[in-house]
């Protein structure tokens, strides 16, 4: 059987977005004990794949997985088989055949997900494929907003800085709406896509003063690697007189994100980055039970058949 | 010069066909009848000849590609001049143009001149070949060009590398009058294309696409039609996607500019919509599937004139290069085989095209585009010939592919039109 994949924030709808934010929040009390292991996942096997840099949400998926009791193998770009000029698809189909249950993949280029999830039976997760989607992110974000601010609807959500090279923009924007906030994209027009308005529903401005009408002032990393050479912007120096957030650039009361990682002092202050008011910190704490909840959701959940929604958790007593 | 087009010997084709609507819009021909083809030859006699039943299908006259890549030499595991023939022949086409950018490119007489030797062994249909405008295709030196027109080549052209140096294009362009052949124009700015992968529009904004600018392609007309009214000479556009480059070949047509233009069946029947499954085998090529009103703009021009003709770009690729991420992917789509069901299908069923305007787009308007014989159904004309079904449903690809490459947008889809048999260059080049 083909399992359920995650490869878009649209392959969720409102109230399986709704049920996995529930369930993080019952892991998170999981995590509040002393003994952080639950055996929900035991004989399952999950795989890492990851082909491009990252801490967080490689950490926090392997941690995820432990902590469920899964079988967690990490497959890295350097070290494996892809430097001596493996191709996606045959690295794919070789580790089908170890009959993993999951693929967690993190890829340089949109669309790697769809295609390896073509050459495989497990659930594949997308963590992250070029500037396509970051699906997990936008469900953590979405865990931490309602948690730390409230409820999404109604909410008002400014992406601002690269949107133009930000998967994390580019989930967020469509699950952030599905959850009944408004967003807008706040940038320099060199880094704002093309026909935004029409095709994101999105407001967009070019003035960072507009930051002022947002609930949540979420800030993305200038993608530095994935510009090449031109420039986007003359200089950082530049963008960060002109677009850079720092508290001067806030009003009391807003909350301000941040994927991560940060370049301090380029689009967040340092100053805001260590502010303990920001939510930045606890995105990252909430990566690894929201991934948890992710991959609850693709094996044990509803539609993977093995367990009724709710009984699951109860079941969760410490071995 | 004109071209020399080469096809392998074979017997002449005799045989009647039957009960069919004989059709050639250029020539003013459209009734029932039977069509008599004896001793390759279109007229004479029925008597004694094979006959072929051919109620409620059209005779046209064979269609013309203008733009097929047949990756020989080099790349004879995608398609040689056998196989890519062949997948015109299926197609209906009796005259093709094979694009210079090989492995090595064609950019000397010698290796024009194995080509062309080749084709004479080899060519189902009748094959031409476009030789490089600037050695190695880097956009530097010209070629030696009349020494190229000289041995048949059928014009020159840079394919899939534009000549980005104004200048260089102007030589050519000045040179053209010793070669008296066609320059036939990849038209885009490659810098402002950039990375690009897919049509910068919406589509490309919600899947985080690099965007291919329609600027990239219409800036690029503009400044080469300059160019050709100044110097006073002969560009063909390929594969227009967009609908700023069809407004400038409307201007430059209208204040008298010799240019002539292509679309393909690619860019007339899809949008950049089909591109979100991020499957690269099917949709990615470049010029990009563009937005729906880029879709209108060519329609519209196809029916006016202002485009003049259907060219495939048939561009083939193994599964194992497109089976990558689509970023990742080479661009190119297969076209030979498909290119009239997918035409009929998109813009004839509708009633967006008549056939007899599709039938004339694709071939005495791409032949008289390249300054090639014109394929004609009048009496005495050597057979060039394409017998089509358009109501008969197809499967593409059910019952495999003539070329070596499967990489169709149609893969599994049903299409309607059939081609039944084509003669080409008085000679049976396919039949089913």
């Amino acid at each position: 059987m083909t399992r359920r994949s995650l490869l878009s924030i649209t392959d969720l709808d409102r109230a399986e977005i709704a049920r996995i934010l529930r369930v993080g929040n019952r892991f998170a009390e999981v995590m509040q004990r002393d003994i952080k292991k639950v055996p929900t996942l035991r004989g399952r096997t999950i795989i890492n794949m990851f082909f491009e840099a990252s801490t967080r949400t490689s950490t926090s998926f392997e941690l995820a997985g432990k902590r469920l009791s899964a079988d967690v193998v990490n497959v890295k770009g350097s070290g494996s088989s892809v430097e001596k000029g493996e191709t996606l698809k045959d690295t794919v189909i070789t580790l089908n055949s170890y009959a993993p249950d999951v693929l967690v993949i993190r890829h340089a280029s949109a669309g790697a997900c769809q295609m390896a999830a073509r050459h495989t039976d497990a659930a594949v997760i997308n963590a992250g494929d070029g500037k396509h989607e970051h699906p997990t992110q936008t469900l953590l974000d979405l865990y931490t907003i309602e948690r730390e601010v409230g409820p999404l609807d109604g909410l008002h959500i400014a992406f601002v800085g690269d949107v133009a090279h930000s998967r994390v923009a580019r989930s967020g924007i469509r699950g952030f709406q599905m959850m009944g906030a408004r967003v807008s994209l706040i940038g320099p027009p060199t880094l704002l896509p093309r026909d935004a308005e029409d095709a994101l529903g999105v407001g967009t401005s070019t003035d960072v003063r507009d930051v002022a009408d947002a609930d949540v002032v979420y800030v993305l990393r200038m993608q530095l690697e994935r510009m090449g050479p031109g420039g986007f912007v003359p200089s950082l120096r530049e963008y960060a007189m002109t677009y850079g957030i720092d508290h001067a650039r806030l009003r009391p009361g807003q909350r301000v994100m941040h994927a991560g990682p940060i370049n301090r002092g380029v689009e967040i202050s340092g100053e805001l980055a260590d502010d303990p008011k920001t939510l930045i910190e606890r995105q990252a704490a909430n990566g690894m039970v929201v991934r948890m909840a992710v991959l609850y959701d693709l094996l044990a959940g509803p539609a993977g058949g093995a367990e009724p929604a709710e009984a699951p958790l109860g079941a969760l007593a410490v071995p | 010069m004109s071209a020399r087009l080469v096809q392998r010997p074979g017997p002449a084709a005799s045989l009647v066909i039957r009960g069919a609507r004989v059709l050639d819009p250029a020539a003013g021909i459209d009734e029932e009848r039977d069509l008599v083809v004896r001793d390759g030859v279109v007229g004479g006699e029925p008597g004694g000849l094979e006959v072929v039943d051919a109620e409620g299908m059209v005779v046209v006259p064979g269609f013309v590609d203008p733009h097929v890549h047949l990756r020989t030499p080099g790349r004879e595991d995608l398609e040689d001049i056998a196989t890519g023939s062949l997948a015109a022949a299926a197609g209906g086409f009796v005259t093709i143009l094979a694009m210079p950018n090989t492995s090595p490119v064609v950019d000397t007489a010698s290796v024009l001149g194995a080509l062309l030797e080749r084709g004479e062994q080899e060519a189902a249909v009748r094959v031409g070949f476009l030789a490089a405008i600037t050695v190695g295709q880097r956009g530097q030196e010209l070629t030696e060009q009349a020494e190229m027109a000289a041995l048949g080549a059928a014009g020159f052209s840079d394919d899939g590398h534009p000549v980005s140096d104004a200048r260089v294009m102007r030589r050519a362009l000045q040179y053209q009058r010793i070669t008296g052949l066609p320059l036939v124009l990849h038209e885009e700015d490659v810098r402002l294309s950039g990375t690009g992968v897919a049509h910068e529009g919406a589509v490309a904004s919600r899947l985080g696409l690099e965007g291919i600018p329609s600027i990239s392609e219409s800036v690029a007309v503009a400044r080469d039609a300059a160019l050709a009214e100044y110097e006073g000479g002969w560009i063909h556009v390929c594969h227009v996607s967009a609908a700023e480059t069809v407004e400038e070949i409307r201007r430059a047509k209208a204040r008298g500019v010799r240019i002539t233009a292509e679309v393909t069946p690619h860019h007339l029947a899809l949008t950049d919509e089909a591109i979100v499954s991020l499957d690269a085998a099917r949709h990615k090529m470049n010029p990009p599937l563009r937005g729906d009103s880029d879709r209108q703009a060519l329609r519209e021009a196809l029916r006016d004139g202002t485009l003049d003709c259907v060219a495939t770009d048939h561009a083939p690729h193994d599964a194992d290069e497109k089976e990558v991420p689509f970023e990742e992917a080479p661009f190119g789509i297969t076209g030979l085989e498909t290119a009239f069901a997918v035409c009929n299908t998109a813009l004839v069923a509708p009633g967006h095209l008549p056939l007899e305007l599709l039938v004339r787009r694709m071939s005495a308007d791409p032949a008289a585009a390249l300054g090639l014989p014109v394929p004609t159904l009048v009496e005495g004309a050597v057979a060039d010939v394409a017998l089509v079904d358009p109501a008969a449903r197809v499967v593409v690809g059910q019952d495999g592919f003539q070329s070596k490459s499967r990489n169709s947008a149609w893969l599994g889809d049903e299409l309607l039109g059939r081609v039944a048999l084509t003669i080409a260059g008085g000679r049976i080049a396919w039949r089913t």
